[in-house]
């Protein structure tokens, strides 16, 4: 594995595979020492989230303790074999959002008889997830600042591409390449896994 | 049966964000039921999105915050899974989950509306105001009506299959239009082509005929 361009990923690595051990000893043993370990990691990155749409602390602060409890009750269900820790907790927080915006967002379910399943079951799927992650980890360090500001305001700040196009003063077609040019690179540096 | 048009990029990463408003939701969530391609997209951008996540760190002192959580959880019940009871076997559902919720059943169970020229809809329900959301089904070989819109459009095939200039779109298979296109998608021989249709606005049907009833008909 290509592995130049993720600088300080050993430590980052170990640490995300100590994230799924301890997400499971909660699910497991709903085990306080365990979460709080979680807590402190991700209390301050949710609640940078919640502020970006909020504009808020106050409210900021309410919506990541909505979300760890959120996290908290939904440990069990957390599957190593289906995505990482970090981006399971931001689908978490997102949805959290959106119920405090009053609005739907309606998701498919797996478990629908009408649901169509993956063509490809990779053998050891939690050890891709993990691998997967440091790969995005790496690439997403390789990114341009003017990309990762796009992805940051999209994914943030919930903006459409043209209110981004219009705070940042380019057009349209500008914000939609610098989105392309960024899933292109993430799309390659998971190439073989996607 | 792989699918073979998928979501663009911009509306797969609205909805990741959760910036999609709800009738334009229910087309991608319905496609992505199908689509295990563009779920594994989907994914990688969540990915992203939790890669940002970590290094959106403000160096805040978390004491505080954790003292309120726990008194907080303190009195809360842990969250019961409930056991997945399997409703409807697999043959006889045509329509996913989320949209089979949205319409009140699969297909036996619809009450179409007729639009003339044996053609049907089906009005769909959403909170948002942007968005309008039908069922359509176009008997075999023939057109829909020709239109323009105004903005975007998603129709995605749940059943039979139409043609659109070269391209022919299946079951899961997802078609997007925009506001300069007109097009006069056709409903190929042999089966009905039943689709979800979202629209920005109301059609603009360029026939004057349609145009006509089209207040009539709310279409």
């Amino acid at each position: 594995m290509n592995n130049k361009n993720s600088g300080g990923s050993e430590a980052e690595d170990l640490a995300k595979a100590e994230m799924v051990r301890l997400l499971s000893i909660v699910g497991r043993e709903r085990s306080a020492d365990a979460f709080e370990a979680i807590f402190r990691f991700y209390a301050p990155r949710i609640r940078s989230f919640m502020a970006a749409k909020t504009k808020d602390r106050q409210a900021a602060e309410e919506l990541m303790q909505e979300t760890m409890t959120a996290v908290w009750n939904k440990a069990g269900q957390f599957d190593p074999a289906r995505g990482n820790v970090s981006a399971w907790i931001y689908t978490i927080a997102r949805n959290v959002r959106i119920d405090a915006f009053r609005r739907k967002r309606p998701e498919f379910d797996m478990n629908d008889p009408a649901f169509v399943v993956d063509e490809v079951a990779p053998a050891d799927q939690e050890f891709q997830q993990l691998q997967e992650a440091q790969l995005l980890r790496g690439a997403m360090a390789t990114l341009p600042e003017e990309q990762l500001d796009v992805l940051r305001r999209a994914f943030f700040d919930e903006a459409s591409h043209s209110t981004i196009a219009r705070d940042l003063g380019v057009p349209l077609g500008t914000v939609k390449s610098r989105i392309r040019l960024a899933f292109e690179k993430l799309r390659s540096s998971l190439e073989g896994r996607l | 049966m792989s699918v073979k048009h998928h979501l663009s990029d911009d509306f797969l990463i609205e909805y990741a964000a959760g910036g999609l408003s709800e009738g334009w939701s229910l087309a991608v969530a319905t496609h992505l039921a199908l689509c295990s391609e563009c779920r594994q997209r989907l994914h990688a951008m969540e990915g992203a999105a939790g890669a940002l996540l970590d290094k959106a760190d403000e160096g805040a002192n978390e004491d505080e915050a954790w003292a309120r959580f726990k008194a907080r959880t303190a009195d809360i019940r842990v969250e019961e899974i409930k056991p997945e009871i399997p409703t409807i076997t697999k043959q006889t559902v045509v329509l996913p989950e989320p949209l089979r919720s949205y319409v009140g059943g699969d297909l036996a169970d619809l009450k179409w509306r007729t639009l003339g020229r044996g053609a049907y809809q089906i009005l769909i329900d959403t909170k948002d105001k942007d968005t309008q959301v039908r069922l359509l089904r176009i008997p075999a070989g023939k057109p829909v009506p020709e239109h323009t819109h105004e903005g975007r459009e998603l129709t995605l095939v749940l059943a039979g299959s139409f043609r659109d200039g070269e391209d022919l779109f299946a079951r899961g298979d997802i078609e997007e239009a925009d506001g300069d296109l007109l097009h006069t998608p056709t409903a190929t021989e042999g089966e009905d082509c039943i689709c979800l249709a979202v629209t920005e606005a109301p059609l603009k049907f360029s026939s004057w005929i349609v145009r006509l009833v089209q207040p009539i008909l709310k279409i």
